[in-house]
């Protein structure tokens, strides 16, 4: 605290219960010295859409490589160094210009950590998990993907173990571009399936 | 007494748009990363299956599990767990935070005393026709309501699993295929649109021939 007085601002109600189980488990030796810090740090930088982009732009430089993923999706996103936990089973599904592949889990959040990282807060709360099985047509389109009424889309509801990871179709326009500026095209959203690129 | 959870949300009608960002923290306030680290904290600590840790969670009380954010779960679903098992008493919690603090409700499902045989071959095979059991089991299930007695059609066999609704209420453990079934829109819902199937993945005793 500083010596001009000011207090910190006061915990809020979840606050004040985080402390407390914080204090009670540390209390009982049970946290680790510097765990947060792990944690945070494990989920702040080791893993986050970028591995995800670098497995896309892989996919549409190297057709070997394309055909592996699409065949076993674990083994060929190992090829580039990625796997852990939520990634041990992962399926790769690709849009063409007549089929468009969307993710979502209905019963919690799952999602492939290793090559998108933690799921972003509106993937984890109800209104996606509820209409992205009901009305995908009406959610994409409210969230910015409009599809063509002769557009197939296919909802991936991840409710056992596999992950998903949707493979986009590579802009038009970027024969030239190198493998590593490909990836800076490829969005977290394009491997939900909620944008097309 | 309804047992079917207020997670098992899919279908479900009268949420409104996606708060949607195209980018955001992992976690924006500190209190988020502890919540997460003492999940693992506990769930590492009381030896917890992922059934276990999803069920803890689940089992919240409807109203706060829709009004409280992602983290709060997790918050609430460590406390729990670490209350059930004797780590630390639900009056030592309310003292430490200065006021209440809300569990989640008892399962309701016994520990499994007779998990039956693991199940090593799939009974199904890609392109068979399969139904949904219809039923309501009282405890943890990884079976979506909105497919439950709807027919669908295998598109993948995937491997052999522990089946969250027997590892979710103690030690035992049964093993079986599961599978990812295709349903179109169409099926599901009465205002099903056009040009849409859900696939959902699901353990081999989920299924039924159809």
């Amino acid at each position: 605290m500083s010596e001009s007085g000011h207090h910190p601002a006061p915990l809020s109600p979840v606050e004040r219960r985080v402390a407390a189980l914080e204090a009670l488990l540390t209390e009982r030796g049970l946290v680790p010295e510097g765990f947060i810090e792990e944690i945070t740090r494990r989920y702040e930088s080791e893993i986050g859409p970028l591995n995800g982009a670098k497995v896309v732009a892989r996919a549409w430089v190297d057709p070997g490589y394309k055909e592996r993923l699409l065949t076993d999706g674990t083994a060929a996103i190992a090829e580039l160094g990625f796997g852990g936990p939520e990634g041990d089973h992962m399926v790769v599904v690709e849009n063409t210009p007549a089929v468009h592949n969307v993710i979502v889990c209905t019963l919690c959040s799952c999602y492939p950590w290793p090559v998108l990282g933690l799921p972003p807060s509106w993937y984890k709360d109800p209104p996606y998990r509820a209409r992205m099985v009901r009305e995908p047509r009406t959610l994409l389109a409210e969230m910015g993907c409009p599809l063509p009424g002769d557009v197939e889309i296919r909802v991936w509801d991840s409710s056992a173990e596999v992950r998903y990871l949707v493979l986009p179709q590579r802009p038009a326009g970027t024969a030239g571009m190198t493998e590593a500026e490909l990836a800076g095209l490829v969005t977290r959203d394009s491997m939900i399936g909620v944008a097309r690129l | 007494m309804p047992v079917d959870g207020i997670h098992d949300l899919g279908g479900m009608q009268g949420f409104g748009a996606v708060a949607h960002s195209a980018a955001e923290p992992a976690f924006p306030d500190r209190w988020q990363a502890t919540a997460r680290a003492l999940m693992e904290v506990v769930a590492g600590a009381v030896e917890a299956s992922g059934g276990e840790f999803r069920h803890s969670i689940e089992r919240m009380d409807p109203g706060h599990y829709l009004t409280s954010s992602y983290y709060e779960h997790w918050l609430t679903g460590a406390a729990t767990l670490a209350v059930e098992h004797g780590l630390v008493t639900h009056a030592e919690l309310e003292a430490r935070a200065g006021g209440r603090f809300p569990l989640s409700g008892p399962a309701l499902a016994p520990p499994v005393a007779d998990t039956g045989p693991d199940v090593g071959e799939p009974r199904f095979g890609v392109g068979d026709r399969v139904r949904v059991r219809d039923w309501h089991p009282p405890g943890h299930t990884r079976c979506p309501g909105y497919v439950r007695g709807k027919a669908g059609t295998v598109v993948r066999v995937d491997g052999t699993h522990s089946v969250p609704d027997v590892e979710a209420h103690g030690p035992a453990r049964r093993y079986e295929p599961t599978y990812s079934v295709r349903f179109d829109a169409a099926g599901l819902w009465h205002d099903g649109q056009r040009g849409v199937t859900v696939h959902v993945d699901l353990w081999d005793s989920y299924l039924e021939p159809a």
